[in-house]
């Protein structure tokens, strides 16, 4: 379960399925089975339970960064109380220990923009290359890169961090940037959606014109793709904004680390006796960390659910 | 992952005549797929063949670094603490996996059933958890069960009720057990929710002109639909279950007493390495739990297939 484990990515990337060619039609004016079905308040309510199971620690987190440190500890939790100091508690994140926590966030975006970004654009040339060109070797291509995707993230981690010692990458923005570059799942997916969304007559079309086979990828191609380019963007975006594993085991200077690891440091700094008690730190800083993912999110959470159909329904 | 190769169009898609654009052997393809494999080859493919040449091998500080076979392997057989990691992991895969898959196959069905008011607010706010990351997921969690202070704390004062403590270790795993439910609920059961939307709509109609009520048509035509989704859904939790670290490691500030170094097999290779430098057996560790958990996914891939035929 702890796919949940951004460990040495593929899990994660692999975790949905593959890309609907026809989702988008289908789904279009097909609300239900078609039949005039009464609401059911009985399940509504039940779903109800599930949403507020969903929805309550989040509610709790939004409600204990407005709490100041002594009301957190001496209030109810699921309720405001005292003052509200949401914006000290934001202010005081942001500054703590000058500024670290900008830092962290900064080290996320370079993460997420390099490592998302370059993933996607990999699997965008890869799985382009697999479904449009016949060349030697393609088959053990498919074999290499299916049969190494069964290998749990675990087997990788720590073997990877040796490697990359000796390599001096550990410790360097390229120990977490270069294993979130590879992703199967967006291999996979670009290839499936490329087979038909691109048609082979276009592009031949395109080569009795002249044009060069990059040429012809970056100016039609890729425009073809674009609906199969959002949801692996969006798979890869989610997974290095989430990733812990892999920079927990990379990094050991704090400079270099990701909210998600800092985040834990500050956790582990105020259980210690004698620590900093920051309490307030880590959960503002919490709040802070989810905030941008969970706008993207429900942007463009309607692109991973067209994303995620077809691979159900192909397997 | 496994899943990937669970999927059978590679084998479809290859075999139909497709034409390639020149018929002699052509590398232009490489010039696309290559730099993938690059990278690919040196953050995948390296570190395996690493870690199996690790196994082989034992650093002991006399003779050296020395080839020693399997032994690493008959350790780790052997070892107790990686039995007792594994069994934990093992029963964290047989109690959570299927509770948290039923709530979301029923939550599929529920949105998809038209039955329900504001299906679509409730389809989005179940699926907002997959996006919190685990670290955080894990802290709201781990704060909300403190006795103490957390909401566990308020609410055994509040009506003067004793809940057993989250944390402790007879408990823990199912408090763990919790948090991942609630990472995943909305991840599956969109998995599964896609899945139904794909079903052809006269399908329904069909059956229900031959009277077949809601219960029968879930049973007839929605689940052997959803038999697809349910085996990649149980594969991705497979191996997320074998490879459990993110929210034990982080709950262990929290709970340092009940929640041991070799907690989970994930945990115990980590530990290994970065507490106790022994590289080369965690190493074995790892490729054996690779190796478990790949021929149990397997397992679980072939039993739903099994059951289709």
């Amino acid at each position: 379960m702890s796919t949940t484990d951004q460990t040495l990515a593929p899990a994660e990337k692999a975790k949905a399925p593959r890309m609907s060619r026809y989702t988008s039609e289908k789904k279009a004016g097909k609300s239900n089975q078609g039949l005039h079905t009464k609401k059911s308040i009985i399940l509504t309510v039940i779903m109800g339970a599930l949403l507020i199971y969903s929805l309550l620690p989040l509610f709790w987190l939004f409600v204990n960064s407005t709490k100041t440190q002594a009301e957190l500890l001496n209030s109810f939790g699921l309720w405001f109380s005292g003052p509200n100091a949401l914006w000290d508690n934001i202010v005081a994140t942001l500054s703590y220990n000058d500024g670290v926590f900008v830092r962290w966030f900064g080290n996320t975006l370079l993460y997420v923009v390099v490592g998302a970004g370059g993933a996607t654009f990999l699997a965008a040339l890869g799985g382009y290359g697999l479904a449009k060109f016949n060349f030697p070797g393609k088959k053990a291509v498919f074999a290499v890169v299916l049969g190494a995707v069964a290998i749990p993230g675990t087997a990788l981690a720590v073997p990877t961090f040796l490697m990359f010692s000796q390599m001096g990458l550990t410790n360097t923005p390229w120990a977490v940037i270069l294993p979130s570059l590879i992703s199967p799942f967006g291999l996979y997916l670009i290839w499936t959606y490329a087979l038909d969304a691109v048609p082979t007559e276009v592009l031949e079309a395109a080569r009795m014109d002249g044009s060069g086979e990059f040429r012809t990828f970056f100016t039609i191609s890729l425009k073809l793709l674009a609906p199969g380019l959002v949801t692996v963007l969006l798979f890869t975006l989610v997974a290095t904004w989430n990733n812990y594993f892999l920079p927990l085991i990379m990094l050991s200077e704090p400079t270099w680390y990701p909210l998600t690891v800092g985040l834990n440091q500050w956790n582990q700094q105020a259980q210690t006796v004698g620590g900093d008690v920051i309490y307030n730190l880590v959960i503002t800083g919490s709040l802070l960390t989810i905030v941008p993912i969970v706008v993207a999110f429900l942007f463009l959470q309607r692109y991973w659910q067209s994303g995620l159909a077809a691979g159900s329904v192909k397997a | 992952m496994t899943t990937l190769s669970t999927l059978p169009p590679s084998g479809q898609t290859l075999s139909k005549p497709r034409k390639p654009h020149v018929q002699k052997r052509d590398w232009t393809g490489w010039k696309f797929i290559g730099p993938f494999m690059i990278v690919f080859a040196l953050v995948l493919i390296a570190p395996v063949l690493y870690s199996i040449y690790l196994s082989f091998f034992k650093d002991q500080l006399v003779g050296g670094n020395s080839f020693v076979g399997f032994e690493n392997y008959g350790q780790a057989l052997t070892d107790p603490k990686f039995w007792e990691s594994m069994g934990r992991v093992t029963l964290f895969f047989v109690v959570q996996v299927p509770i948290m898959l039923g709530i979301a196959l029923f939550a599929a069905l529920a949105i998809d059933s038209a039955r329900l008011h504001l299906s679509s607010f409730f389809r989005i706010a179940i699926f907002l958890p997959y996006a919190v990351p685990a670290v955080v997921a894990t802290l709201m969690w781990g704060f909300m069960y403190g006795t103490k202070f957390g909401l566990v704390g308020n609410l055994n004062d509040f009506f003067n009720i004793a809940i057993p403590d989250p944390l402790s270790s007879s408990w823990v795993l199912a408090s763990i057990g919790n948090i991942v439910t609630w990472e995943f609920i909305g991840y599956n059961m969109i998995l599964f929710y896609a899945a139904l939307r794909v079903i052809p709509t006269d399908l329904y109609e069909a059956a229900s002109l031959d009277g077949a009520n809601a219960f029968r048509i879930i049973r007839s035509i929605k689940m052997p639909a959803l038999r697809p989704a349910i085996v990649i859904g149980g594969i991705f939790s497979v191996i997320g279950s074998f490879q459990l670290f993110n929210e034990p490691s982080i709950l262990q500030s929290l709970a340092p007493n009940t929640i041991s170094t070799y907690f989970s097999p994930n945990m115990y290779a980590y530990n290994l390495s970065f507490s106790g430098q022994q590289y080369n057996y965690s190493a074995t560790i790892a490729i054996i739990v690779g190796l478990i958990t790949a021929v149990i996914a397997y397992i679980v891939q072939n039993s739903g297939s099994r059951k289709e035929a």
